[in-house]
């Protein structure tokens, strides 16, 4: 820094004159303001930043002031410094945001091109309204039962008081199989028998699953078909008791709407024994009462077939079916689609029915 | 059960406004199911009035011979109708329909010009109107009987509701307009007129015809009269002829159609044999084996030993209770006849109409249990119409054989049909409603009326009480919640790789579990293949598929072939079921009673015969996994989509990837170079890959169509995982490409890798396999990721490369790899 000690010369002091100096910023800013982009504008920057811009230059003067002048010339300078890179910062700001908006239309896209690289896969409508059904007696407190399909006469028929001479034990009714004593078993009632063997009550369960009858597959009937079938054990069970489960999942499958109606019915295993009808508001051809499945107190027979004292425990069962209520809930008109396997059935219910 | 409501109505004091509407509802909740309630007078619309013939002109010219009548309907001006009918005369009343009028069948009456006259209406025959086959002429009322221009329904008859019900098993006596009046008078609280509550007399000490009751336990009862000289043309009175067609039975003669209306009035059924066919004295026994018998619908029957037959000196003549024979039954021109009403044991006509396959309106009847204390009363009703209508001489000889056991008295508990339907009903209310229906009730002791052999038990007591009380009146109750467990872990594994196949694109089927002896052959099976043992059903819907599945892959691939024959070109379809596996042992259970539990043991000697159901996963994919699109090219699917698949499934069951391993197979269907086993903790549990070109092409399915198949009862259950201490210290990531002999599975390599580096690994993953001739014959390179990780500083460089040579190392001395580039 040699001109630190160089002799004071007015004349040379000349940039440091406020005129000078506002001309100094007056033009930084004007520059700034015209430069068109940010390259555009760092180009301007050593013109009015540089080493050798006015407002560096104007600081180098201040040597050659007497002292008393030195301080207030050098407010002067670093006012008009910070007022030409103010104007330098907020011309880059407003470039760059111009910029990221530029960018940010450069980079705009056809939102509605397919991205389907994934193909989507579907859940059955059985399988899942099955799940739904076992969910809402979960939270009721029942437990989920499997059993096999394959099964033992015994269960399925006479211990569910179904005697060796009624129809249903025919084989225009039942498949039987190339092995004595086992049928492929006509309802998941079989499923309540393993229970009461296994499990002693207070029983809650259900059992939903497949079950056979040799009735030729068409818009109505299908040899294999699905049940979902519950059981209560417990002291002190009545047929109010049954109603009110009834009434109570009805409610939770097709809205607060829904009750049940019963209509006075025959079944080997239960007695009382009911069909019960559901109030189904939602039906495509408008509200109305809708075949829904069977019920009844557990026969005491059945009871001590399986072990269960019936002087000291009483119970319910029911069933209905899960075709049954697919087809009237989600308007399925045939029964063959469910069991033909076409993509397009299922995958229209995606992940649940 | 068909019938009408004035029949019904003849023995139930029952409303005279009664709706349709109502009367179905009473019906339901009696327990009846309502098949169809028809009112007759809706089935013909418009003017149907009683008309009288003034003049008939014959016309001529044309192919038949027509008449141009006018007929005074009542209206200022005769009416003018052209008729082709020809039995009746001027004079004459008859039924007429007005124009505007609509006839059954949609067929509308209007005025038009035919055989070159007008015709405004038409005159009807029986067969028009609805009433009967019969088509021989138009309807000619008896004189007086209603005057011209009054509505003719009532007249002939179409002022009636008919009523077709369906009776469950257990209630034989609503098999009868007796039974369905009763419930009905219940039901209203209305009067009851028991049909069979007439004075009949009993047996006399002689019988009018030699009988002997061999099988008193088949047949408790058996009462037969005789009349002789019955007039052999007399018909059936027109009232009952209607009835007869409303109960929707055939109209054959007097003497038969007086068995079936009394059938269907009463309850019991009857048979009228023709005395003079019968030879010597008859005999009711069971059939011995080989005998036969050719019942009246011409068919030539081999009886059973269990059959109860009635016969005379030449054998059986009637196949009892369920249908007559040819030989004995009466016939054209019989005179003197003989009336049966007996009563049969119920399962022995079940198992005789099973038998034979005939399912009679009276084998219907007996079967579901009919009134013992009929018999007397249905033959002297029957005895009584048959003498008005075709006169003949009664034999004052009665025979009845009564070995019936009287109905036992059962005790009810007085709090039970409260503690069982929820709702209060006092003892006396109780009595009321059971002794509505015909017990008689002394205080706790009911005993249950003739016709109700299905009321035995005290539970059979309440579920009347509950019905009669009304099942609609019971409350909705909550009962006390149950104790769930939530789902079994088996049935959670389920339900995750159900959403995990579907999220990953399959589409869940549920296929028939029924295949074709074909099947494993087709497959290409080994002819040691456990899975050619499979259960086979007796009865099979379709002879083509009579085996239960052992795998599922063969019902998928079926399901797989529907699809693309449908069109579809990329398909990816899943289903998790069971398969039966049959046991080494064909044994027959133990027999198991009812009138206790099954000890332990005995249960599990049950289910020791049951075949195995394991539950299967199985998925088959065919087509592209991923499409081509804008985007680029699509991704066609193969072995390894299958493989990857499998091991998403078993992950989805909560198997951490660590226990899983892949290991080359050979196992049909699958292509013998693309299978992999996959195995759990070492165990295999199924197989992944494509399918064999030989199957593919046999099966008739697109090339690589790939699949797998996995025995779900074989993984473990879900474990509680063990939570992973997270590192918030740096890795260090090493690549390493090994050199090794091409036949070293990349797997085995990566085991070694993980095994060598030791505890620092956080991961290890292949990403590169590369193969030239620079790296020699039969040699590829593997190219591994390598990140380690300490969980309590930053790895020093020094470390790392240590646990880098120490995985290297293992995978020499294991494969004899080489670090390529070294």
């Amino acid at each position: 820094m040699s001109y630190r000690n160089d002799p004071y010369d007015p004349k040379q002091a000349a940039l440091l004159a406020p005129e000078a100096l506002e001309a100094a910023v007056a033009d930084a800013e004007k520059a700034f303001a015209q430069a068109g982009d940010l390259d555009a504008l760092v180009a301007l920057k050593p013109a009015h930043l540089g080493d050798r811009s006015p407002v560096s230059l104007a600081r180098r003067e201040i040597g050659s002031l007497p002292p008393a002048a030195k301080s207030d010339a050098g407010k002067r300078v670093n006012v008009a410094r910070q007022a030409v890179q103010g104007a330098y910062d907020a011309r880059q700001a407003e470039l760059e945001a111009d910029r990221a908006a530029r960018v940010l239309v450069e980079e705009r896209v056809d939102v509605t091109l397919p991205w389907a690289r994934r193909p989507r896969g579907a859940r059955h409508p059985l399988t899942t309204l099955m799940e739904h059904m076992g969910d809402v007696f979960g939270g009721m407190g029942y437990d989920i039962v499997d059993g096999p399909q394959l099964e033992l006469e015994w269960a399925n028929f006479d211990a569910l008081n179904i005697g060796p001479d009624n129809p249903v034990r025919g084989a225009s009714d039942t498949f039987f199989v190339d092995l004595p004593g086992l049928v492929m078993r006509t309802h998941t009632s079989p499923g309540q028998v393993r229970s009461m063997l296994t499990r002693t009550p207070p029983i809650y369960v259900v059992s939903p699953g497949r079950a056979y009858r040799t009735d030729e597959l068409d818009a109505t009937h299908s040899p294999v078909f699905h049940q979902i079938e519950g059981l209560v054990i417990d002291e002190g069970i009545t047929m109010a008791h049954l109603r009110g489960t009834l009434d109570h999942f009805a409610r939770s499958m097709f809205g607060p709407d829904a009750k049940t109606r019963w209509r006075p019915h025959y079944f080997p295993f239960t007695e009382p024994s009911a069909e019960f009808d559901v109030w189904f508001a939602q039906h495509r051809d408008g509200p109305r009462w809708v075949e829904w499945g069977g019920c009844g107190m557990v026969n005491p027979r059945v009871l001590t077939a399986c072990g269960i004292d019936p002087e000291r425990y009483s119970g319910f069962a029911f069933g209905m079916g899960v075709e049954r209520t697919l087809m009237f809930r989600n308007g399925v008109s045939d029964m063959r689609d469910m069991v033909e396997g076409d993509v397009r059935f299922t995958t229209n219910f995606g992940m649940e029915a | 059960m068909k019938t009408s409501l004035s029949w019904l109505r003849e023995y139930a004091g029952l409303p005279a406004d009664l709706t349709v509407a109502r009367l179905d509802q009473a019906l339901t909740d009696l327990g009846m199911e309502v098949e169809s309630i028809v009112d007759q007078a809706g089935t013909i619309l418009g003017d149907l009035v009683v008309g009288r013939v003034l003049t008939v002109e014959e016309l001529t010219g044309f192919k038949k011979p027509i008449r141009f009548c006018t007929v005074d309907v009542g209206r200022e001006a005769p009416q003018e109708i052209v008729c082709g009918a020809r039995n009746f005369a001027e004079g004459d009343l008859v039924v007429v329909i007005l124009p505007g009028g609509e006839l059954p069948g949609g067929f509308k009456i209007g005025a038009r010009k035919t055989y070159g006259r007008n015709s405004h209406g038409m005159i009807c025959s029986a067969a028009e109107l609805g009433l009967s086959g019969d088509h021989s002429g138009i309807i000619v009322l008896p004189e007086g009987t209603a005057t011209p221009g009054t509505d003719a329904r009532p007249v002939v008859g179409l002022d009636d509701v008919l009523v077709e019900v369906e009776i469950t098993p257990d209630r034989g006596y609503e098999m009868s307009v007796r039974g369905m009046a009763r419930e009905l008078a219940t039901h209203f609280g209305v009067a009851f007129t028991d049909p069979a509550g007439i004075p009949a007399p009993g047996a006399t000490a002689e019988s009018p015809y030699p009988l002997t009751v061999e099988d008193t336990v088949g047949c408790d009862r058996f009462a037969a009269r005789v009349v002789r000289g019955v007039n052999p043309d007399a018909q059936s009175p027109e009232w009952m002829q209607r009835r007869l067609v409303a109960a929707g039975i055939r109209v054959i003669s007097l003497p038969v159609d007086i068995t079936n209306y009394l059938m269907i009035e009463l309850g019991q059924p009857m048979h009228v044999f023709d005395l003079a066919s019968l030879r010597g004295g008859l005999v009711v026994r069971r059939a011995r084996q080989g005998e036969k018998l050719t019942t009246l619908d011409g068919v030539a029957r081999a009886l059973d030993a269990e059959d109860m037959v009635i016969c005379d000196e030449t054998g059986p003549i009637s196949l009892a209770a369920v249908m007559g024979g040819e030989t004995s039954e009466w016939q054209q021109g019989t005179v003197d006849v003989l009336l049966e009403a007996a009563h049969w044991d119920a399962v022995m006509v079940g198992r005789t109409a099973r038998r034979h396959k005939l399912f009679s309106e009276a084998a219907k009847r007996w079967e579901r249990g009919v009134d013992p204390q009929l018999a007397l009363v249905a033959l002297q009703r029957a005895v009584e119409i048959l003498t008005e209508h075709a006169g003949g001489e009664v034999d004052e000889r009665i025979l009845d054989i009564d070995h019936v056991v009287a109905p036992r008295p059962v005790t009810l508990p007085a709090d039970l049909p409260s503690r069982i339907i929820g709702l209060p009903y006092s003892a006396e209310r109780v009595a009321e409603l059971l002794t509505t229906v015909g017990c008689t009730v002394t205080g706790d002791e009911v005993l249950p009326p003739s016709w109700r052999p299905d009321l035995l038990t005290p539970i059979d007591l309440v579920e009347e009480v509950a019905r009669l009380g009304g099942y609609n009146e019971i409350p909705s109750v909550l009962p006390p919640a149950g104790a769930s467990n939530g789902l079994t872990p088996a049935q959670r594994a389920r339900r995750s790789i159900g959403r995990a196949l579907a999220e990953n694109g399959y589409v869940e089927v549920i296929s028939y579990p029924f295949e074709s002896p074909s099947a494993p052959d087709l497959l290409g099976l080994a002819a040691d293949d456990a899975r050619r043992s499979a259960v086979r059903l007796t009865n099979p819907l379709s002879e083509e598929e009579p085996q239960l599945r052992t795998a599922l892959i063969g019902p998928l691939l079926t399901t797989l072939k529907r699809n693309l024959g449908r069109g579809h070109r990329d398909v990816a379809l899943f289903e998790t079921g069971t398969v039966f596996l049959p046991r080494l042992t064909a044994a027959a259970p133990p027999v198991l009673g009812v009138d206790r539990r099954p000890t332990d043991e005995e249960w599990a000697r049950a289910n020791a015969i049951v075949p195995d159901q394991p539950w299967h996963l199985a998925a088959v994919l065919a087509g592209d996994a991923e499409p081509a699109g804008w985007w680029g090219a699509g991704r066609a699917a193969g072995w390894a989509d299958a493989i990857e698949t499998a091991r998403v499934a078993v992950s989805a069951a909560g198997v951490q990837d660590g226990r899983v391993s892949v290991r080359a197979a050979e196992y049909a269907p699958w292509h013998p170079g693309r299978c992999a086993a996959i195995l759990v903790d070492g165990v295999g549990v199924g197989y992944a890959g494509e399918l064999h070109p030989a199957v593919l092409s046999a099966l008739d399915l697109p090339k690589r169509t790939s699949a797998l198949e996995i025995d779900l009862d074989l993984l473990p259950a879900r474990p509680v995982v063990e939570a992973r201490r997270i590192s918030t210290f740096p890795p260090a990531l090493i690549d390493v490409a090994l050199v090794l002999d091409r036949k070293v599975p990349a797997g085995e390599v990566l085991d070694a890798l993980a095994e060598g580096a030791g505890e620092l690994l956080e991961s290890v993953a292949l990403f590169d396999v590369y193969e030239s001739e620079q790296l020699g014959e039969g040699k590829r390179s593997l190219a591994y990721k390598l990140t380690f990780r300490a969980p309590d500083r930053t790895l020093t460089s020094e470390e790392t490369i240590a646990a880098r040579d120490a995985a290297v190392a293992l995978t020499t001395s294991r494969h004899g790899a080489t670090l390529r580039g070294a």
